[in-house]
């Protein structure tokens, strides 16, 4: 796979073809499986991920801990507030859904790690529903967005525990926001802008979960990621442009990550999980979970 | 070489990659040093498995591995009830087992019938795993490939006579690794090879009179 957004944005440019079909052709010589197998693999993702979304909207589920579960539905059922019925409500239920379904041991598409699982469902499927985007659009969508999370595993890192949120949730936003650019009729260039944009709004997220448990904030962070890759489809789409070229916008965010103190890498040592309630609540619900 | 279906995947059980598929993934391969399910399991979980895993569900992952459940089962949320019902034995402890292990290790102590194992593994995140350690060998296992792990006595020809029962059953070798700790002591072999290699595989390279153990390691991860 590349190891430059900005290699494939020029080569897709040359000749002509979606990043998708790039992204694919690329994956199938690196791996030698033909194109429709790798697409078949990213449509029986795209299934577990409406599955999540479905699963998690019914507000039935509750995380080990009991700390997370039931909000997706509360933006389905509860009061209506300045944007109901809207398609930034709908993708923030859906990336609340995805996440209390993993943090409730039910089955997700690490995209691309559980944590951030929330965010790429969230935005395709709720883009794809409000302008009735077919299957095979989303499926290409999904590989551009494998394309980005590639060149970021490579030049940063997709780890919370080596560089903070902004490698988990800040990577999901921006994979989210250039794979919905180009499955919305955005150019390649285009798709680097949205990538860029996003992912300067998540510079800097730490990694802090109460008790190092998979659960608070993470399903909040990935409604905010979510609102966050909103953001950089709906600036890139208008012909926003960002300044600086989103490879080294990701590069910045792996020198951040690798900067970053140990205490916001996934340790429950600084951020929420040490603030005076964090750590309260993560001792009686872990002393809660013994007792089961 | 990253793979676009690396980023795009695991298909899993929550809630961590690291924390429960990867530890389903030990439990999976270790099944195989006893050849199925065990009736008594062992683990220890060492650092941040030994301090979140319970709300990981990594215990659960491990016991569901070891009944052979894969990571996106999702018997793997029930996986300690149903050990219970299947009447597998296990005890989970918390411990240290190397002031430098990898923060996600844990070490599986099975038996069935006759056969017991020992195992060291550590979860590296996003699912991926490393057996460091199998019966106090050391060894570096995967489970990325169909692997076959043998001892033996370091004698003349052994990787041909290994290569030339692989190729007689059309099993093409990907990586083969050979090591041994000193000239003329055991040599430690980890062949990983492209094909399913059947019982019969197995059953030939332990019937060389001078293979020690061998064992046949299911792929399990992508």
């Amino acid at each position: 796979m590349y190891r430059a957004l900005a290699e494939a944005i020029r080569d897709a440019e040359q000749q002509g073809i979606s990043l998708a079909r790039l992204a694919l052709e690329t994956e199938a010589r690196d791996q030698g499986r033909p194109v429709e197998e790798i697409r078949g693999a990213l449509q029986r993702a795209l299934d577990v991920m409406r599955g999540a979304v479905e699963q998690g909207m019914t507000g039935e589920l509750r995380s080990a801990s009991g700390l997370v579960g039931g909000d997706a539905a509360k933006l389905r059922t509860g009061p209506a507030g300045p944007l109901a019925g809207t398609l930034f409500r709908d993708v923030l239920a859906r990336a609340l859904a995805v996440q209390e379904v993993n943090a409730a041991m039910g089955v997700i598409v690490a995209a691309p790690t559980a944590g951030g699982a929330g965010v790429l469902p969230a935005v395709l499927t709720g883009l794809a529903q409000a302008r009735a985007i077919p299957d095979d659009a989303v499926v290409d969508a999904l590989a551009v967005a494998g394309l980005i999370g590639a060149v970021i595993a490579e030049r940063a890192s997709l780890s919370g525990a080596e560089g903070g949120c902004q490698a988990e949730t800040g990577a999901a936003a921006a994979m989210a926001a250039g794979a919905a650019t180009e499955m919305l009729g955005g150019s390649p260039g285009q798709v680097g802008h949205a990538t860029a944009l996003a992912m300067q709004g998540t510079l800097g997220l730490v990694c802090d979960p109460l008790g190092g448990l998979v659960e608070l904030p993470c399903v909040f962070r990935n409604a905010t990621g979510s609102a966050i890759a909103l953001t950089g489809i709906e600036l890139a789409i208008a012909g926003v442009e960002f300044a600086i070229p989103v490879d080294e916008v990701i590069d910045v965010m792996g020198q951040i990550g690798a900067e970053m103190d140990v205490r916001y890498r996934e340790t429950a040592g600084g951020g929420l999980a040490a603030t005076p309630t964090g750590r309260r609540l993560a001792r009686e619900r872990l002393v809660q979970l013994r007792r089961r | 070489m990253v793979s676009l279906l690396d980023i795009i995947g695991p298909v899993m059980v929550g809630p961590s990659s690291s924390h429960t598929a990867g530890a389903c993934r030990l439990g999976l391969l270790a099944r195989n040093l006893v050849g199925g399910t065990p009736e008594k399991a062992r683990i220890e979980l060492h650092g941040s498995f030994a301090r979140t895993g319970e709300g990981h569900g990594t215990d659960k992952a491990i016991a569901g591995g070891l009944m052979g459940f894969r990571p996106d089962d999702e018997r793997l949320r029930d996986a300690l009830e149903i050990a219970e019902r299947e009447g597998l034995d296990y005890a989970f402890e918390k411990t240290t087992i190397a002031d430098d292990a990898h923060p996600n290790t844990a070490r599986i102590t099975l038996e069935r019938g006759e056969r017991q194992a020992v195992m060291t593994g550590s979860s590296l995140g996003a699912g991926r795993i490393l057996v460091t350690e199998i019966n106090d060998y050391s060894v570096e296992v995967s489970g990325g490939y169909h692997t076959i792990v043998l001892i033996a006595e370091d004698v003349k020809g052994s990787v041909a006579a290994i290569a030339t029962i692989l190729a007689e059953h059309g099993i093409n070798i990907a990586n083969l690794r050979l090591t041994r700790k000193a000239r003329g002591g055991d040599a430690f072999m980890v062949i990983e090879v492209d094909d399913v290699p059947g019982e019969g595989v197995r059953d030939e390279i332990r019937a060389l009179p001078w293979v020690r153990w061998a064992f046949r390691l299911d792929k399990v991860s992508a």
